[in-house]
């Protein structure tokens, strides 16, 4: 683990001159929104910094997105450094080497890596701000650091000296950070694996919480922006005189696919916005539709793509099949809709920049920022807010490089703000995405064989070039590959079909889609084997006891071998993803006010629970998140156009529709997994498999409300 | 409110009114600041989250703390400004109270924490 020079020095401010391409600066607002104190706070590691009073604050590697590092980070430190817990105080660190994920190679949240990735350098962070504790008193009672201990915030002695970390932080500070400090074994947590209250509660109970649209810097002016309503379209002209004309507004200005309008406020900037009639070149894509789309997709089904996964032989196998089930299913273009709308606010001046955002990744905005302006990255300044949800939308970088562009054409500091309309019709989507399913059982009703043709857009072309070899792109067939229900007969084909519409990461990535192909075709398999659809999956999983041991625990939460009350019918799913098996047991009915999801049962075998309260929330948002597309979500395009809007047309789940969702942790011991994304995939395919169950009607398309069933609630 | 009075607890999701985010009390009667032009409200009082109470003691602050409700938090505001409405017009809802009542959106799912506060809320 890298250890940072400046953990020798205090300080309050350092300039990028001083450590050699470094921009630091620790005056970050603190969680409760208070001020920062004028004192000299000494930093102890890159990850926290102990003041004169003995509170301790945590600099966050990772980004608050509701997914609770802000919390479970800290706990990590605390474990180790031996302090109250009460005197944990939260920032978000910079732009800076300690921070860079170490699994991603690049500072970013996302993954759901953040927990796993900063477990043991966290940790160590702790171990080795203690051991320089203990070393600064020993050095100044002149006693062995052996006889000093940690406990609670003070370093005692037998002999009846004590003293805070708070009085020794400075002499502490001018320490060599020491490294490879033993971790405490598991059997002496106190805190990690104890369900935690988050830290950031209080400040998002009393309005105080700042996210990025909050952000306030002096000369500011707030802006919004519209953007060309077709893909890759282009400015072609405005006349600024009607947004100029409006009170309050302070410039117009154009970016080759846009025009932002500037202002005192949002209002005024939105109002002198809304009077401009800008013209644009719509060009290639000015006809795109989802029909078209769809067809497109359904033409690659004939070409040939790259081999993804591929044992025994699949084709012949199929062939002596008793049985087989030949399928095409179907995934929509999905939103983010993350509540806070895009926003970043920029503060472009002649020797650099400084943006404040609710950002996910930070070390590509500062390359992208800096790439804009043609500065070098040193001259960037990140300053990382709180975020209104991220779910892989806040890892690009446009709503950052266009806030930058509008600052420097406005000589001010700029916050951008888009409206709804402009986040759902400018998003990154989850790719369309099409597949034919073909597999095979024998007379005994046992998987042969499996043959799946996935046609999709790719992410990774774009984002990650380097990943994608021979035309296969891992994020498209992540989920498909290495299911554990596979048979021993299998080929996995992927063909990529780029069709104007731009995609990115949408929470749990290509995961969403294959839980639904694979475990809507396992439910087909099961009734067409005459078999209930839990006990065929569960001989499926024979040597999979891990596997095994998750389904089997939602099955009985749902007590799946019951009926279920008149009425109600059940679904089951199953999938791994992000290192984290999970299994969701969806029980529904479908009355004359439509269909009602009454309960989720929902097992996850993370490998290790650092905050199981985190844990649980995370289940139930990925749930949430899911059934929302499942029972909804839909972006459709026609002449070009997104024609979604806002919630008026991309309908969002309310309390009234809440079903009861009950989360069984289970502790494998096994490698920690991820908790962001897994409780995503399982649940569309539950729900399409309880709608089997209530119907007959098998669903290979989303969203259930296409299917002419309404959503009671 | 956010602009001009740096008044930023309250927040703004949709523009339209369909999400709530923007929930303030006028008069005492949750009401969505997106769509309320200044020109409407006159001599009317205006709460926001900042002036529900001092040091978050309104009982649904409390509640909310108890239960430990938020994720991201961007709702937030506007969900404890509507509940505190609905309690004052309703002491005691019951779940199909509060299943018509609360349309505010979470995009994290906390709703199974928001239903337990507001129960919570209730008894206090």
């Amino acid at each position: 683990m890298p250890v940072c020079e400046f953990s020798r020095r205090r300080f309050l401010k350092v300039s990028a001159a001083a450590v050699g391409g470094l921009v630091i600066s620790v005056a970050l607002p603190p969680l409760r929104g208070h001020t920062t104190t004028a004192d000299i706070q000494p930093m102890l590691t890159a990850f926290l910094r102990i003041a004169a009073d003995g509170s301790v604050t945590v600099i966050v590697p990772n980004s608050e997105m509701g997914q609770g590092v802000a919390t479970s980070e800290p706990m990590l430190i605390a474990e180790e450094l031996e302090v109250d817990w009460r005197q944990i105080r939260v920032e978000f660190a910079p732009v800076g080497p300690a921070y860079v994920n170490p699994i991603f190679h690049m500072q970013g949240t996302g993954g759901s890596t953040s927990t796993k990735a900063f477990f043991v350098p966290l940790r160590q962070a702790g171990a080795a701000a203690r051991e320089m504790l203990r070393q600064a008193a020993a050095a100044k009672w002149h006693v062995p650091v052996v006889e000093c201990k940690a406990s609670d915030g003070r370093i005692t002695h037998r002999s009846g000296k004590n003293e805070s970390y708070g009085a020794l932080a400075d002499a502490a500070a001018r320490l060599p950070v020491p490294a490879n400090v033993p971790l405490k074994p598991r059997s002496d947590w106190k805190l990690i694996g104890r369900a935690t209250r988050r830290l950031d509660t209080p400040a998002k109970v009393d309005g105080s919480a700042r996210f990025g649209i909050d952000v306030s810097v002096p000369g500011m002016l707030v802006g919004t922006i519209a953007q060309c309503p077709v893909f890759g379209g282009t400015l072609k002209a405005v006349d600024d005189k009607p947004a100029l004309a409006v009170n309050g507004v302070k410039a117009v200005v154009k970016l080759p696919n846009a025009v932002a309008v500037v202002g005192n406020g949002y209002w005024p900037a939105k109002k002198g916005l809304m009077a401009l009639k800008p013209q644009w070149d719509y060009g290639a894509n000015g006809a795109l539709d989802s029909e078209r789309i769809a067809a497109t997709l359904h033409g690659e089904l004939a070409t040939e793509g790259a081999i993804a996964e591929s044992s025994g032989d699949a084709i012949s196998a199929l062939r002596q099949s008793a049985k087989t089930v030949d399928v095409t299913y179907t995934a929509p273009f999905l939103a983010h809709a993350t509540m806070e709308p895009m926003n970043a606010t920029a503060n472009v001046r002649a020797d650099g920049c400084e943006v404040w955002a609710p950002l996910q990744i930070q070390g590509s905005a500062q390359r992208a920022v800096a790439d804009a302006l043609g500065l070098s990255p040193e001259r960037v300044k990140i300053n990382t807010t709180y975020l209104g949800g991220g779910f892989g939308r806040r890892g690009e970088v446009d709503y950052i490089v266009q806030a930058v562009m509008v600052s420097k054409a406005a000589g001010k500091p700029v916050k951008l703000i888009w409206s709804r309309e402009e986040d759902i019709q400018h998003d990154f989507y989850r790719p369309v995405s099409l597949a034919r399913l073909r597999a095979g059982l024998d007379a005994g009703g046992k998987v042969t064989a499996w043959d799946f043709k996935i046609v999709s857009p790719s992410i990774m072309t774009r984002v990650f070039p380097q990943r994608v070899r021979n035309r296969l792109d891992p994020s498209s067939v992540e989920g498909a590959i290495e299911s554990p229900y596979a048979p021993a007969n299998l080929r996995i084909e992927y063909a990529m079909k780029e069709v104007g519409v731009p995609v990115g990461f949408w929470r749990s990535v290509g995961n969403s889609i294959s839980g639904f192909y694979v475990e809507g075709l396992v439910d087909e398999l099961a009734h067409a084997a005459g078999r209930d659809p839990l006990t065929f999956r569960r001989e499926l999983l024979a040597n999979k006891p891990r596997h095994l041991a998750v389904l089997d625990k939602a099955a009985g939460m749902a007590n799946w071998h019951q009926p279920p009350s008149a009425g109600h019918f059940r679904g089951v799913a199953m999938h791994q993803a992000f290192g984290s098996i999970v299994a969701e047991v969806v029980e529904i009915s479908i009355g004359k006010d439509g269909l009602r999801v009454h309960r989720v049962d929902c097992a996850v075998d993370c490998g290790l629970a650092v905050n199981p309260a985190s844990i649980t929330a995370q289940m139930q948002s990925g749930i949430v998140f899911g059934l929302t597309a499942a029972l909804f979500g839909e972006i459709t395009l026609k002449q070009g156009r997104v024609q979604q809007a806002n919630f008026n047309n991309y309908p969002m789940l309310q309390i009234g529709q809440m079903p009861v969702i009950e989360v069984s942790i289970i502790q494998s011991g096994d490698k920690m997994g991820g908790i962001g994304e897994p409780g995503v995939p399982p649940i569309a395919p539950a729900l399409v498999n309880a709608v089997f169950a209530a119907t007959g009607k098998r669903l290979r398309s989303l969203p259930i409300i296409k299917h002419g069933v309404t959503i009671a609630g | 409110m956010r602009d001009t009075l740096s008044l930023t607890g309250t927040k703004f999701g949709c523009g339209i009114s369909m999400c709530g985010a923007c929930t303030v009390h006028l008069n005492g009667a949750a009401t969505r600041s997106c769509i309320t032009p200044i020109s409407s409200v006159g001599t009317a009082s205006i709460t926001t989250i900042e002036g529900l109470s001092p040091s978050s003691s309104h009982r649904v602050q409390r509640a909310w703390i108890a239960e430990d409700v938020p994720q991201c938090g961007y709702c937030q505001s506007g969900m404890i400004m509507a509940v505190a409405a609905l309690l004052a017009q309703t002491p005691k809802p019951s779940d199909r109270d509060i299943d018509s009542a609360i349309s505010n959106i979470c995009r994290c799912g906390t709703y199974d924490r928001i239903r337990r506060a507001i129960h919570r809320a209730a008894a206090a």
